[in-house]
């Protein structure tokens, strides 16, 4: 690729007229006319504050006292600044390489279809968008309230054909004849005999969840060879005795009511009428215990907390993904369309199934290409903040920070901490040294 | 040895797959590719859409339900955002605070660059290579590594909060990835052309400017594109080395606090400031990909 021993047969002294000046002036003024621009933007915004930066971070957050170390020391002493560096090791070993993984399914998918550059337009597109902008679009897409956030509508809806929202899902047990959670179901606590009578009395029934053809609850009958009951509000206007049927206590209707033999296996089910009444007829000698089942008290979905403590690390990798499987898609697609034609189509006259040709031909064949991918991903996740900055919000801040993010906290938001700044900026330089070795090397091998 | 093998199947009579049969089950075959390419293609959709509908909506509208009730309902929709936001002054200042950031951070690094990347490329010197290889350096440098003494120093220098301390800092990170782009692009250039235009006794301005410029404009090209999208976007260096004329990114994170309540402010904010992007690179995506592949896979 270097011309260099070609063109040192036409020195540039040749046609051109002889000067004043010695040959070596000569033969460096040209060129540092070229380069003196580069070299004094270079010098004063990169070269300079590097060196500056290293040397600050040795001083205190005022500049005024010389401490040592004692800035890294605060590094990996803080639990905060901890969670950031812990962070960005999760970053590292995860997202580069689901990265890749990703656009390399998709490019190897979208060249088997026609409309290949549909879909590369619309998952390349994200990397035109600011990440500040990205990060608002999935704010909105994150948020917690089902009926808001697309992510948790999504799985509310389908929850939805899985479980459905139980009829009662604040009710509590009236007295203590009713044993159990409403998590778990609720059941009557001393086993019966058929011709008994099971009342099982409810409390904290919000008004919204009464159905409106809801009656009176009815004392039921007790009912030869079989067993009979009620569920009911067991509450009404000035309190009433809990565990008694009274007149003004509502009947729930629609409450599923399970029939368990003694060991507790269900044998029957049944659902209450509207002034609260079931039955179970024809049942066998023998004792049974009455239940309420869980699902009566299932809680409505109230989605996930994305954004919360736990959650908002991976909600954001999660993000970032989506920005760049576009950009790994491109590159490795190029690497892709550059394998020969006829080495994939002997592989498979070969006899190689789709899976073996992409295993044990495609993927080494594209080696240097992943390997490009990989590490372009590990430097642009060791810097990740704007996602950071605009996805998280104030309260998860902490548990989503990366070492980008807490050395602009430290040090500008407000608090000025300039040491401290100083010596997270140059623990990330640490830890971009081997990637500025491979690339070097890489450039090397290139130009030699 | 795959090769070999290739060449000698390929000696053997083709069987060519005749009639409507063999077509549907090819067909059916790859149904279950176009379907998950489907898929995926509306899901990575799905978010951009769903903040430009959001940016359609009234607080009050919003407030209902999510906003793909749009689909459902879709007379909601009106532009009173958008006027707001071109009412608001805030917004309208940081879109032309990050218009001429723009601008002159892209234009100055691609001249300085491809002024020194010539010079790399096509002028013999001592160190040369050794200069080239400090530069590649440098592409690893953080931002953060200059964040702390510029900001001192432009407030010594009275750069702090303006326009032209966002560009030239904008300028010097942009470089090493320029003069890397552009060196090996104008390395590519063909030598007889240089050498003739040398032996012509053209001077190496003229060269530069006859013969680098012209035939070097689709590197330039990617260059710029990669920068306008990197300095609109910018978040941080706006953050940090400005105040009240922050460009758009850091003007809105500012208002990030009140999320819920003013997403009609920053739902059109957001979308207007990614739309001026993401027209450049509809418009010129055959040099954003070259670009790319250029920069990373070389």
């Amino acid at each position: 690729m270097s011309s260099t021993s070609v063109r040192a047969e036409f020195p540039l002294e040749e046609g051109t007229p002889p000067a004043p000046e010695s040959p070596r002036w000569r033969g460096l003024g040209t060129p540092l006319v070229f380069l003196a621009p580069a070299i004094f933007f270079l010098v004063i915004w990169m070269v300079y504050p590097t060196l500056r930066t290293m040397l600050r971070s040795l001083y205190s957050d005022d500049g005024d006292r010389f401490v040592w170390l004692e800035n890294y020391e605060r590094l990996f002493r803080d639990d905060r600044l901890l969670t950031a560096i812990k962070n960005n090791a999760f970053w590292v070993l995860l997202i580069p390489a689901a990265v890749t993984a990703v656009g390399l399914i998709f490019a190897v998918l979208v060249e088997r279809v026609r409309w290949s550059v549909a879909f590369k337009i619309a998952v390349f597109m994200p990397l035109a968008v600011s990440l500040f902008a990205v990060g608002v679009i999935w704010r909105i897409m994150y948020q917690q309230d089902p009926e808001r956030g697309a992510i948790n509508a999504a799985i509310s809806g389908a929850k939805g054909f899985v479980q459905e929202t139980g009829v009662l899902s604040t009710a509590k047990p009236s007295s203590d004849a009713l044993e159990g959670t409403p998590k778990g179901g609720l059941t009557l606590k001393d086993a019966i005999r058929p011709g008994a009578v099971a009342t099982l009395g409810l409390t904290a029934v919000s008004a919204g969840e009464i159905p409106e053809d809801a009656k009176e609850a009815v004392q039921p009958e007790p009912l030869q060879g079989g067993i009979s009951g009620v569920v009911w509000r067991d509450f009404k206007p000035g309190g009433g005795t809990p565990g008694e049927v009274e007149a003004e206590e509502v009947g729930l209707p629609g409450v599923t009511v399970e029939l368990r033999d003694a060991a507790g296996k269900k044998i029957d089910s049944t659902t209450s009428e509207d002034d609260g009444t079931f039955r179970f007829e024809d049942v066998g000698d023998g004792e049974y215990r009455v239940a309420i089942g869980a699902s009566t008290f299932a809680q409505p979905f109230r989605g996930v907390n994305w954004l919360g403590d736990k959650l908002i690390t991976p909600a954001i990798m999660f993000a970032y993904i989506w920005v760049t499987a576009g950009f790994a898609m491109v590159i490795i697609g190029a690497g892709l369309a550059a394998i020969p034609r006829d080495v994939l189509e002997a592989a498979r006259t070969d006899g190689g199934s789709e899976w073996q040709v992409f295993r044990r031909v495609t993927v080494p064949l594209l080696g240097p290409v992943l390997t490009v991918v990989f590490v372009t991903q590990i430097i642009g996740v060791l810097k990740i903040f704007d996602l950071v900055v605009a996805i998280a919000p104030g309260s998860s801040q902490d548990d989503a920070a990366t070492l980008a993010f807490v050395m602009w906290q430290r040090a500008f938001s407000g608090q000025n901490l300039f040491g401290l700044g100083a010596a997270i900026s140059t623990f990330l330089l640490v830890l971009f040294i081997p990637f500025l070795v491979f690339q070097i090397k890489r450039f090397r091998t290139e130009t030699a | 040895m795959a090769t070999a093998a290739a060449e000698i199947r390929r000696a053997e009579p083709v069987v060519i797959e005749k009639g409507i049969g063999p077509k549907i089950t090819r067909v059916l075959s790859r149904a279950p590719v176009h379907l998950i390419l489907v898929l995926i293609g509306l899901f990575w959709l799905i978010p951009t859409t769903g903040l430009f509908i959001t940016s359609l909506l009234t607080p009050s509208d919003a407030a209902q339900g999510g906003w793909w009730n749009f689909f459902v309902k879709p007379s909601t929709w009106t532009l009173e955002n958008y006027r707001d936001m071109f009412d608001n002054e805030g917004i309208v200042d940081a879109l032309i605070v990050t218009a001429q950031v723009t601008l002159g951070a892209t234009i100055l690094p691609i001249l300085v660059a491809s002024l020194a990347a010539y010079a790399l490329a096509w002028i013999e010197f001592p160190g040369r290579d050794w200069l080239f290889l400090i530069v590649v350096g440098l592409l690893l440098v953080p931002i953060q590594m200059a964040l702390i003494p510029i900001f001192s120093l432009y407030n010594t220098f009275n750069l702090f909060d303006s326009i032209p301390g966002l560009i030239l800092f904008h300028t010097a990170f942009a470089l090493p990835f320029a003069i890397f782009l552009l060196r090996n692009f104008f390395a590519g250039i063909p030598k007889d052309l240089m050498e003739a235009a040398r032996i012509d006794g053209a001077s190496e301005f003229l060269l530069f400017f006859k013969v680098i410029l012209p035939l070097g404009l689709p590197a330039i090209a990617s260059l710029a594109i990669f920068q306008v999208l990197f300095v609109w976007n910018d978040l941080l260096i706006g953050l940090v080395l400005a105040q009240n004329n922050q460009p758009i990114a850091p003007h809105l994170a500012s208002q990030l606090r009140q999320f819920g309540s003013n997403l009609d402010v920053l739902a059109p904010a957001s979308f207007f400031s990614a739309v001026v992007p993401l027209i450049i690179f509809a418009a010129f995506q055959r040099y954003f990909v070259q670009g790319l592949l250029a920069g990373s896979v070389k």
